[in-house]
């Protein structure tokens, strides 16, 4: 019981100091308010917010709510993350396996590239893709068609739009593929273990995933259109496209330098990695007849990627924080819109700044868990 | 004997309580004012720069007709114009930082509006600048006017502004679609516009006519004709200290009433013997101006001789620097403006 006890006593003291502490924070912050006259409440949320936005994944103009532009900005916070997180594992294992090539050039190379990326203050980069290499591209109307269809322009980059006839079918037909090969690949698997018979999954597979589709545009009614974008005149040297898909060249120039600056850091962890899985299990695993492809397939890279998810989650996580910097190039993230237009239209300082720190948490903490559940599933299972 | 110094005491206790309490009533009354004096500088929040209303030059001076506001309050609290502390500050983080208490005058070309002065706990004290929204295009597109303006137009602005408001207001009554590309700052903002990235540029047309001398070939844009919002420019003060936004008020009102009266910084010493008690007023030659704001009575003075009448601040910083040279509703109310100020008396 005293025992016990005594373990309370400094927990129980803590909670209070902490609870004091933020207590404080509250109280004179309601306090500095009431006497500034400044209200509070979350109720500005559904007033009309009366801006707009340049680019939005849903539908959305200023006769919406503030609520709206908040998602609005979430959403595309999240996509520069996912794009650039994508991108930047890419690069990232890529210039990570160059640094430990034997051939001098790429070895060089991989090396000049991070010693180069991480090392300049990520808001300059970004600076120097939007006003530098944004100044260098073509205006709308001198653009060379990439492909006789691709645009890439100071206005942005335009590509074809799909336009698609009877979409779910083939989307029906995809997920029927994808459920198909999951099931011939448990298959295979317990024929392998059984009876040690191969069968060619990997063939088979992609037969299901190109050929379920096709059947789809044969006999299921799908059809797939481009929309090609097409120059438009607004003035006498002013030009833009119109039609397709159009990217904003503030959301390229974001993703390019997230992806190039984060990718050092990746290539700096797969190359720990795969350099903390010791000698002896690769020749270990050379000297019982497995193929270099097979040792690094089935010997290095599970015991690499153990070592290498925690500290890449960390990059994932700076990189989903430093998409933030978008407010400087006019890219719509959650800061801009949120913490920026609607905070400045509204004042709700407190309110606005709360609710983004919230959500960034959430965001965090959301690819956290996803990574630690995927480190669980590869580390090693002791039996 | 006993009794004539326990009186003489009395008096004497009575004198001191007296004389605090007529020489700093109202500065009791206000915590900013007694701050001020206390810190030796008046605390103003300013723009990062734009040339003709807050801009620093190269040895950290700043100049400019919003400057000069936070230089006349300065003037009149403690008697020297040179006596500010500017923060420069993004549309952003403006109201922030006054309400804060990080500045004490925020004077930083800030549209009046009823949800900024009622909603977000401040006071706008009067106006120093009356514009209007406007917009900006290349010279070349051969656009004069914005009935020019087409379907799916880019147009460039700062976050945070009434602009990003009135422009969706324009856009929308017009039934024009338009791509708004808007940055935290204005240097980001001219940047991209110079860069082609935006077919047209719009902010407050004060604001557009100083960005102009920033682009690396002023005489290639123009300003459109057009305004398509009232933009009455002001300074900013916390609410809820009367003494101090009354006093920033008049330090604004005494600018312009002087230039009304024909008071400048050359002249003013000598109209203190003027034959119109208007005039002796506000030189405080007569009456006890200076005691109700809880200053005393040179303050407009100073900030006539120090800082000059609004006239002298215009010319100075917009017109002759080529920013606008024609003041039009900028004007006083006698020559066909809109500067009228509540008389000083």
């Amino acid at each position: 019981m005293n025992a016990k006890f005594k373990k309370i006593i400094p927990q129980l003291l803590t909670l209070t100091f902490v609870a004091l502490v933020f207590g404080f924070f509250s109280y004179n912050a309601q306090l500095n308010m009431e006497n500034r006259g400044i209200s509070f409440g979350y109720g500005f949320l559904s007033q009309e917010s009366s801006f707009d936005v340049q680019f939005s994944l849903i539908e959305y103009d200023g006769s919406h709510s503030y609520f709206r532009a908040y998602l609005v900005g979430l959403l595309n916070t999240i996509l520069v993350s996912v794009i650039g997180i994508i991108f930047a594992t890419i690069i990232g294992v890529v210039v990570g396996i160059a640094r430990l090539s034997t051939n001098l050039l790429i070895n060089r190379s991989a090396a000049y590239y991070v010693e180069f990326f991480r090392n300049i203050p990520l808001l300059l980069q970004i600076f120097f893709w939007y006003f530098a290499a944004l100044r260098a591209l073509p205006l709308p109307e001198d653009a060379e068609p990439i492909f006789g269809v691709i645009f890439l322009t100071i206005k942005g980059l335009f590509i074809p739009a799909f336009v698609w006839n009877n979409l779910d079918i083939f989307l029906y037909s995809l997920l029927a593929a994808i459920i198909s090969i999951i099931v011939i690949r448990s298959y295979s698997k317990r024929l392998r273990e059984n009876e040690g018979k191969h069968i060619p999954v990997l063939y088979i597979s992609l037969g299901l995933i190109v050929g379920l589709p096709l059947i789809s545009f044969l006999i299921g009614g799908v059809t797939l259109n481009f929309e090609i974008p097409e120059l438009v005149q607004l003035a006498k040297t002013s030009f833009r496209f119109n039609g397709g898909l159009g990217l904003p060249p503030e959301l390229i120039a974001l993703t390019l330098a997230l992806a190039l600056y984060t990718a050092t850091f990746i290539a700096e962890c797969v190359r720990a990695g795969i350099q903390g899985v010791s000698k002896g299990q690769k020749e270990a695993a050379a000297s019982i007849g497995l193929t270099p492809n097979q040792v690094l397939k089935l010997v290095i890279m599970p015991q690499a990627l153990r070592i290498i998810i925690p500290p890449t989650t960390n990059q994932y996580l700076n990189l989903t924080k430093n998409s933030s910097l978008a407010a400087a190039i006019a890219y719509p993230d959650l800061v801009l819109v949120f913490a920026g237009t609607a905070l400045m239209q509204t004042g709700r300082a407190i309110e606005i700044v709360s609710i983004t720190m919230l959500t960034y948490l959430s965001l965090s903490v959301s690819i956290s868990v996803l990574m630690n559940w995927y480190n669980k599933k590869i580390a090693i299972k002791e039996k | 004997m006993f009794k004539i110094k326990q009186i003489t005491s009395l008096l004497a206790v009575v004198a001191v309580l007296f004389g605090f309490a007529t020489e700093s009533f109202a500065a009791k009354k206000s915590k900013t004012l007694k701050n001020t004096i206390k810190q030796g500088f008046v605390k103003c929040g300013v723009s990062q720069g734009l040339p003709g209303f807050s801009n620093a030059d190269a040895s950290g001076n700043w100049t400019g007709v919003d400057v000069d506001v936070c230089r006349a309050v300065a003037a009149a609290v403690l008697g020297d114009a040179n006596k500010v502390k500017f923060t420069p500050l993004s549309a952003k983080e403006r109201f922030t930082a006054l309400t804060s208490g990080e500045i004490d005058v925020l004077s930083r070309n800030t549209t009046w509006t009823l949800s900024r002065d009622a909603d977000i706990g401040l006071t706008f004290v009067g106006v120093n600048f009356y514009d209007g929204q406007g917009f900006m295009v290349r010279k070349n597109s051969g656009m004069t006017s914005v009935n020019d303006f087409k379907d799916g137009i880019s147009a460039c602005t700062n976050i945070g502004t009434t602009t990003e408001l009135n422009m969706r207001d324009f856009f929308n009554s017009k039934g024009i679609s338009y791509e708004p590309v808007a940055f935290e700052k204005a240097d980001e903002v001219v940047a991209a516009y110079d860069a082609g990235r935006c077919d047209t540029y719009t902010t407050d047309k004060s604001g557009l006519a100083a960005q102009r001398t920033k682009m690396s070939n002023p005489d290639d844009h123009i300003v459109l004709p057009e305004t398509i919002s009232k933009e009455p420019l002001g300074p900013v003060v916390r609410q809820g200290d009367a003494v101090w936004e009354d006093i920033v008020r008049w330090s604004l009102n005494t600018m312009i009433e002087a230039e009304e009266y024909g008071i400048n910084s050359g002249n003013a010493d000598s109209l203190k013997t003027s034959d119109n008690p208007a005039v002796k007023r506000i030189v405080g030659a007569e009456g006890e101006m200076g005691a109700a704001l809880g200053l005393d009575n040179d303050w407009s003075l100073r900030i006539i001789k120090q800082v000059g009448n609004y006239g002298e601040s215009y010319k100075r910083n917009i017109a002759d620097t080529g920013i606008l040279p024609d003041r039009g509703p900028n004007e006083i109310w006698t020559n066909g403006g809109l500067l009228y100020t509540p008389p000083a008396r």
